[in-house]
């Protein structure tokens, strides 16, 4: 007896449908693929594949890292690091992205609504403020809905280091939510099974017995469930190859130094392995930004993770022709205050702060917005979060503006905003 | 010297029996709780329950649907186990529950959950969901916990529901030392000088406690339910007055003003009630009038609202879908007008509108049945629904499961506490489903994963004297009655005969040790799609 597939699957829409299980649609990715390749006409630029956002949890001061404003009072003492593009300056600490600056573009007047950090995670990830009548979904949810992949048996959605609120599938289904492992120097969680192969396959022939006995008089919804098929996949993850995209430990030294020899440098080595074997989307969260007290050495401290990860993953995509189709997000849920606090902090401060992109589609070295150098007026050139998230969208090749149906049958868009026509590479 | 010798060893024998006297306590197969079988014949309590089962004949009828069979009995106390504890029965409450008379099992099962301290937990945790969601919220002004649990006290006592409901909009102080305030805090805005949001608390009072989702005429007017923005910035101005202080909420004076927006300029808004404004109280504080007005026996929605959610917890879909929109397009069955009638007429007594759900024949239904099932049966509720368990039953299946007594609020506080972390740390793996209680999507492979290999499987599986596979592997009479005890603690059935068969045959010739078989028959158990699906 085949286990696990003995059941044939002669409408799978039809019992998608007859359970109501909206977000199962990925099921048939290559007639999506196939779909897709037919309606785009051929000589239009190639969009980037993937994202890879280094999500900065805690909100990082937009003084200490993308937006200084040297020998200024809201400095506070910071200094500034000229970078391969004239006239762009970022803070002391990060000398090594400094180099990479030709490939990275700069928001420096991002605008939020939320100052708490679990809604202003949520806003920076979904491109929504939180409404409590319907989840939106995050960035990385809407690639893997909007640009499926075949032949991956591994999630396509995945976050690495996952902070409180790590990305989620929203009205599009929890199977869109982010596959969240550790550190890549330890092994994906629950992935191997706990006993002998003989074991194993003597337990699954075991559970046929127990779903025939369950099937008897609710086949049809049994099926329905996607269970058995949901626990096939599971399995087929457990045997693949692709896995070992997440273990980096094969990985030259040389390039694993340069990565930095932390939990944060390893997620982005696994996310850069991750992109080869057709993952969508990775998110990998560095933790503890929150700098109310002692601003500056908590920045210091952050950027020696940061700063090598991230000019290293650039350069490594580079070397390896994955930047053009690679699109890099370096972003917090806030910034923090110009003014400096009694304990030398800086609060929360979503009223112009700063976002990297780089790579896919993304014109490099460009700069948009520019913030009060005494911290007073509001941002020259704001960028609302939905503005950011169109233009990332578009950068990937996704309609911002298509409109989805929630479960409730209420219509909501991608993205509220409009594209930054000046980040996007323009279409050849 | 041997004198003091023999009194240390004595000492550490007197130690070690009382810590084994008080993690294994001696156990009872007689059922302990009382229980009182004639309230579910009293012609008031018989009469409600016919009416609602007649409403759905006749609906099967005019449909010409054939309905499914009569669920065997320990199903049902499965469903009722799952639907109310969010756990599933013990061993233990299985072989009391088979020690009483057959008229008596389910009514006596019933009344032993609602007495049951997991019963009120797990009520209080749902009704949180729906009145403050999951978020930790602004941190110093609010304390999730303390209000969970005075929820919980509130259910164990049967507070009526509308007095339950009065106070979360209501109450004033501070919100360590008046729990139910916590509602009012929850929605603090630090940026606002740390004050309330009328706007999220309008829209919370309306869809948790009427069902309506006024909240979406928040930005735009809707475009086929009759609310208006401006009904909604009516209510939100009951809110108006009420602030954040020194001596915690409390109410004050001052209008409530709205910014509009496309013109930018702010204008004062008065409350005002969307509809039944005859209800509205003419005294009291803002808050109290629309407390008033909301838990009025005649407001159309609130007894409903009440009704459709709790029989969505006891069934796993409400009776109007989503739970929290009863202006849907979809009609509601008339049940939901009976059970709403009677739960008005009766104090707005949760307790009986409990008693009065389990006993109908919808929730009485197999989930199986010979004929071909559909959606038209699913929707008209001629077969009991299959859903997905929610992860916080998943994971106290497991753990119930694993063992052979009851883990309750008598258990030993070690073993309390060991669980609340096992609970924690596998709801955050399964992940949880937030607000959205009622979703019915298909699980993940994550979950999958999870149940497969995940440590606390293997940790309740294994060769181990306090886990249910290594003491029925001890302790049963022979393979046959050792299946049968597995069955039982995991899937609350007995086994068909060829699963019988087929289990008794694998114990007895399998190379691997007779604790290893267990642990594989448990496990298999454990992953199949009954144990994750209520049915």
């Amino acid at each position: 007896m085949e286990p696990l597939s003995r059941y044939p699957h002669p409408d799978r829409r039809g019992f998608l449908r007859l359970a109501g299980l909206r977000g199962a649609a990925w099921m048939t990715p290559i007639a999506h693929l196939l779909a897709r390749a037919a309606e785009a006409p051929a000589e239009r630029r190639r969009p980037a594949q993937s994202i890879i956002m280094l999500w900065l949890q805690g909100g990082p001061s937009q003084l200490e890292t993308f937006d200084p404003h040297p020998g200024t009072n809201i400095a506070a003492g910071t200094g500034a690091v000229r970078t391969a593009v004239k006239d762009v300056q970022l803070a002391e600490g990060l000398e090594r992205t400094a180099e990479e600056m030709r490939s990275v573009a700069l928001i420096r007047s991002m605008v939020s609504k939320e100052g708490d950090h679990e809604r202003g995670t949520y806003t920076m990830k979904t491109g929504f403020r939180p409404d409590p009548t319907v989840i939106h979904p995050s960035l990385g949810a809407i690639c893997c809905h909007e640009l499926p992949v075949a032949g991956v048996d591994i999630p396509r959605h995945v976050s690495i280091l996952p902070g409180q609120w790590p990305a989620r599938g929203g009205f599009l289904g929890e199977s869109f939510d982010a596959f969240k492992t550790g550190d890549p120097a330890g092994e994906v969680r629950d992935t191997k099974s706990r006993t002998s192969r003989e074991r194993d396959e003597q337990r699954l022939k075991h559970l046929e017995v127990i779903e025939s006995a369950f099937a008897r008089g609710r086949r049809g919804r049994v099926e329905g469930t996607l269970h058995r098929e949901t626990l096939e996949r599971a399995r087929k993850m457990m045997s693949s190859e692709q896995l070992k995209a997440f273990d980096v430990s094969g990985e030259p030294l040389a390039l694993r130094r340069s990565y930095g020899d932390t939990p944060f440098g390893r997620g982005c080595l696994a996310a850069r392995r991750l992109i080869e074997v057709g993952v969508r989307c990775i998110e990998v969260t560095l933790d503890g930004w929150d700098a109310h007290v002692n601003n500056h050495a908590i920045h210091r401290e952050h950027l020696a993770i940061l700063d090598p990860a991230l000019s290293a993953l650039l350069r490594d995509l580079r070397e390896r022709d994955l930047l053009k189709r690679t699109l890099v997000v370096v972003a917090g849920e806030f910034g923090r205050t110009p003014a400096i606090n009694a304990v030398g902090g800086r609060d929360h401060w979503p009223n112009g702060f700063s976002v990297a992109l780089a790579g896919g589609g993304i014109r490099g070295g460009k700069v948009i917005g520019e913030t009060d150098p005494e911290g007073k007026e509001k941002p020259a050139n704001p960028v609302s979060v939905g503005d950011l998230h169109a233009t990332i969208l578009t950068a990937v090749g996704i309609d911002p503006k298509k409109v989805n149906q929630t479960p409730i049958g209420r219509t909501v868009r991608f993205s509220e905003g409009e594209p930054i026509a000046a980040l996007l590479e323009k279409k050849s | 010297m041997w004198r003091r010798n023999l009194l240390f060893l004595g000492l550490i024998a007197g130690g070690v029996f009382a810590l084994g006297a008080g993690l294994m306590p001696p156990r009872q197969p007689k059922p302990q709780t009382r229980f009182d079988a004639s309230a579910y014949q009293a012609p008031d309590f018989t009469a409600v329950v016919d009416r609602i089962d007649a409403s759905f004949r006749q609906a099967w009828a005019e449909q010409k649907l054939p309905v499914a069979p009569h669920a065997p009995d320990l199903t049902v106390a499965r469903r009722l186990a799952l639907g109310l504890m969010a756990t599933i029965p013990s061993l233990e409450e299985i072989r009391q529950f088979e020690y009483l008379p057959l008229e008596q099992r389910l009514p006596w099962w019933i009344d032993h959950i609602l007495q049951d301290r997991r019963f009120a937990d797990n009520y209080a945790e749902r009704f949180a969901r729906a009145s403050v969601g999951t978020e930790d919220g602004p941190f110093i002004f609010y304390r999730r916990r303390r209000f969970v649990d005075w929820l919980a006290e509130q259910i164990a006592v049967n507070r009526p529901y509308d007095q339950l409901v009065r106070d979360l909009i209501t109450s004033e102080g501070l919100w360590t030392d008046k729990p139910a305030t916590n509602f009012i805090t929850v929605t603090v805005q630090p940026d606002n000088k740390n004050q309330p949001d009328p706007v999220r608390l309008a829209g919370r009072v309306t869809r948790a406690f009427l069902g309506l989702r006024l909240d979406c005429a928040q930005c735009h007017n809707h475009p086929y339910a009759e609310w208006k923005q401006a009904d909604f910035q009516g209510l939100s101005a009951f809110f108006g007055q009420t602030q954040l202080g020194f001596t915690g909420i409390h109410d004050a004076g001052g209008e409530y003003e709205v910014k509009d927006r496309r013109t930018d300029e702010m204008h004062t808004v008065a409350p005002r009630v969307p509809f039944a404004s005859e209800l509205l109280p003419t005294e009291g504080s803002r808050r109290q009038q629309l407390a008033g007005w909301i838990t009025h026996s005649q407001n159309p929605y609130f007894a409903r609202a009440a009704v459709n959610r709790v029989w969505a917890l006891m069934l796993g879909r409400p009776l109007v879908d989503p739970v929290d929109n009863l202006e849907s397009d979809t009609p509601a069955p008339p049940a939901l007008d009976l059970l709403a009638s009677d739960f008005i007429a009766h104090g707005f007594d949760l307790h009986r509108l409990i008693r009065v759900i389990a006993c109908t024949q919808v929730f009485r239904l197999d989930s199986a049945a010979e004929h071909e099932i559909g959606e038209t049966e699913e929707k008209a509720w001629s077969v009991f629904p299959l859903t997905r368990l929610r992860p916080d039953q998943v994971v106290g299946g497991v753990l119930q499961a694993s063992s052979v007594a009851t883990l309750n609020a008598e258990s030993h506080i070690l073993f309390r506490l060991a669980r609340f972390g096992q609970r924690n740390d596998f709801v955050k793996s399964y992940g949880d489903n937030g607000e959205d209680e009622f979703d019915g999507h298909g699980g993940t492979i994550p979950q999958r994963l999870l149940m497969m290999n995940g440590g606390l499987l293997h940790e309740k599986t294994k060769d181990s004297p306090l886990n249910a596979s290594t003491r029925i592997g001890w302790m049963a009479a022979d393979d046959a009655h050792a299946v049968e005890a597995a069955y039982l603690s995991v899937l609350t059935r007995r086994p068909t005969p060829e699963e019988a068969e087929y289990f008794q045959r694998y114990l007895s010739d399998s190379e691997l040790s007779r604790t290893q078989r267990f642990e594989d028959l448990f496990w298999t158990l454990l992953n199949s799609t009954e144990f994750s699906w209520n049915h």
